[in-house]
């Protein structure tokens, strides 16, 4: 076994200015060159970030309230958190076991072969195919009028929709977006596969063990937080997907994006964007468990690469 | 490293660049008139309508938000505007919702892409006074009182009720909303967008309500009704919309009858698409007009205003099958277009309109059971 060396915290970051002394001209250039991205960052993603957070402690006169907070507990709010987290996980997990086969089977394959190169160039477009024609492509195929759907129901007489419209709502965005899922699956677990020396594999034989020795003291116990890391990144990236969901699904805002989506473009309820607000902040406490978690999982992980 | 002059040069035009990326909006151009037309309360204020008509020319642009060509005739009212006072129309957000006008406004404020007027739903109208400013136009006096703001802030300018569109190629004739339950509509009942976000899904709902034994007080019957009709199999929870129609998508559709009627004109000789308002569940609801208060160009607003409100504008609105606001006094005095008032869909009986206090009441029902009944 390799032991695992410690590099110390930050060992890649540039050398910090010596201690003691003024700005030096060079620092001052370097804080100039980075202005341009921590105005972008700040305009993008910090600042409508503290909006969300203030907004949600505020009704609609901007004065100080919780209520917002407790109405996320309430029924149908609660609910779509529900409903968003269980979608979220399921589509993680088959996206993680399907992708993670695939992955193997490019990874065990030739490294320089066709199928590599077809499934590495795939995985990269469709891990960001979403939205509208991604939703499209769906309901062309497997809609109501879809391709498949009359296919089946002229030669075989099968109904896809004898039991409702679940194409419109949590089962069909279950599998519209395991679609986007398993491509992203193969794009982050990849290289932890990659990763397996089979020098490992070979010291394993040669001192007796067989496969399955190999994947339960070897390769499993490496490859289980990458696994697990990776799920996470998955489970993210479906809670916070917005636009496939909107595309395909018109009544009842199933899940929170979309209830967030109805507070700002409804005519019929009206001054609640502060409660949409709360949802957002809910949806950020979330998502950062999860990437807290991912963050730790890594810490593990660079050991191994 | 060193820094050359170079490197020092690209940072300090990234820094530019990045200030200029977050620089305030352009200032708006002051009209010479400008003042005085943003706070006339009528024509009369600018001196009569020719001088109206001449600031708005002198403007030259208007800016109108969320009108759809196919929608009570709004693409042949903003080209017929647009040509009689050679006044350019931007039209944006076609498929926009009322709350979408409004954040618009808020956003553009002060630019010269600010919307200058508002079409919207009662709803909004009555939460967004602030941003209006009063105007009453020259046929004020033919506005029914219940339809209008006395000081003229927002005014009823079309209106329609709920009806049932449907492919009379594909499903038998509806009489009744209760009909639509029936096992031949399997799939093929589509609601025009979600009752908690859309004013024309939400008086869907109402409809349902008063076709199932509730009432303008009490629409709980009509999320009842769509529970029952998704567990019937029949609710196509797909937003409909004049491709889905076309498709054949959506063979049902409930939405206001002059939507659904501007189908039928539309798609003629492609399939029957009829529209029948339920005698036993007659909704109503107008929609209301209103000129925003830092409208960039406030004479061309105040003269949009005066068309849709003249004999020519009502008409138009009466083309597209919605019920102008003036129809009752156009019809009195013999100027309301006859052809188009025969082809608007049938309404006779029990006509129901709700009030402010109904209305609210009945979205704290939808919001706590809608999402349950269809999801």
């Amino acid at each position: 076994m390799v032991a695992p060396v410690t590099t110390s915290a930050g060992g890649g970051a540039a050398k910090a200015a010596a201690p003691g002394r003024g700005p030096t001209r060079g620092n001052v250039l370097a804080w100039l060159v980075v202005v341009p991205f921590l105005a972008y960052v700040g305009t993008f993603l910090v600042y409508p970030t503290i909006l969300v957070l203030a907004g949600a402690f505020q009704d609609s006169d901007g004065a100080f309230t919780l209520s917002n907070l407790t109405d996320l507990m309430k029924g149908v709010y609660l609910q779509a958190f529900w409903r968003s987290i269980e979608l979220s996980a399921i589509t993680a997990l088959l996206g993680a076991v399907f992708g993670a086969l695939l992955s193997w089977a490019v990874a065990t394959g030739n490294p320089v072969g066709l199928l590599r190169r077809v499934v590495v160039a795939g995985a990269g477009v469709l891990a960001q195919f979403g939205g509208v024609p991604l939703a499209f492509a769906f309901l062309a195929t497997v809609g109501f009028q879809g391709f498949v759907t009359k296919f089946l129901q002229d030669s075989f007489g099968i109904n896809l929709f004898s039991g409702g419209a679940w194409i419109f709502e949590l089962p069909g965005l279950t599998l519209v977006y395991t679609f986007f899922q398993i491509p992203l699956m193969v794009i982050v677990f990849l290289p932890a596969l990659d990763g397996l020396r089979p020098q490992w594999r070979e010291a394993t034989e040669s001192l007796g063990g067989s496969s399955w020795t190999y994947w339960r003291y070897v390769g499993g116990p490496i490859l289980f937080s990458p696994f697990l890391g990776a799920v996470l990144l998955l489970f993210a990236n479906a809670f916070s997907a917005y636009a496939t969901a909107a595309a395909l699904v018109s009544q009842g805002s199933p899940i929170v994006p979309l209830q967030i989506r109805g507070f700002l473009t409804g005519e019929v309820l009206l001054g609640q964007e502060n409660l949409g607000k709360a949802l957002g902040l809910g949806m950020v406490i979330v998502v950062g468990v999860a990437m807290g978690i991912y963050a730790l999982l890594q810490r593990r992980v660079s050991k191994w690469q | 490293m060193t820094p050359t002059p170079v490197l020092r040069l690209l940072g300090v035009g990234a820094l530019a660049i990045a200030l200029a990326a977050c620089g305030a909006p352009p200032a708006k151009e002051s009209s010479s008139s400008g003042t005085a037309a943003a706070t006339a309360k009528s024509a009369a204020d600018f001196g009569g309508i020719d001088k109206l008509v001449e600031a708005a020319k002198k403007e030259g642009t208007l800016n109108v938000i969320a009108l759809p060509p196919d929608w009570a005739n709004y693409g042949v009212m903003i080209k017929a505007f647009s040509d009689k006072y050679g006044i350019k129309v931007d039209s944006a957000q076609p498929d926009g919702s009322s709350a979408d006008e409004i954040k618009a406004a808020e956003q553009l404020k002060g630019g010269d892409r600010a919307p200058d007027v508002f079409d919207l739903g009662l709803n909004v109208a009555v939460a967004n006074k602030a941003i209006f400013a009063p105007y009453q136009v020259e046929t004020w006096g033919d506005i029914p009182a219940e339809l209008k703001e006395s000081s003229g802030l927002y005014y009823g300018d079309y209106g329609g009720f709920m009806s049932i569109g449907y492919d009379a190629g594909k499903v038998p004739a509806p009489t009744k909303v209760e009909d639509l339950l029936k096992p031949e509509y399997a799939g093929k009942v589509a609601l025009n967008g979600d009752p908690t976000q859309a004013g024309a899904a939400y008086s869907g709902v109402v409809m349902a309500a008063l076709g199932s034994g509730g009432s303008a007080d009490d629409i709980a019957p009509g999320v009842e009704f769509f529970k029952k009709l998704k567990a019937a199999g029949n609710f196509l929870p797909v937003d409909p919309s004049p491709a889905t129609i076309e498709s054949g998508q959506t063979p049902v559709v409930i939405d206001w009858d002059y939507t659904n009627a501007a189908q039928t004109a539309k798609l003629t000789g492609k399939l029957d698409w009829k529209v029948v308002v339920p005698s036993d569940a007659q909704i109503g609801a107008y929609y209301n007009q209103a000129i925003n208060k830092d409208a960039p160009h406030p004479a061309a607003a105040r003269l949009w205003q005066e068309y849709l409100y003249s004999d020519e504008g009502q008409n138009t609105y009466l083309q597209g099958l919605s019920r102008p606001v003036r129809l009752d006094a156009m019809t009195k005095s013999g100027k309301a277009d006859a052809a188009a008032t025969a082809k608007l869909p049938k309404t006779e009986g029990k006509q129901v309109f709700q009030t402010q206090e109904q209305a609210d009441k009945a979205k704290q029902v939808l919001t706590a059971t809608w999402a349950q009944a269809v999801g």
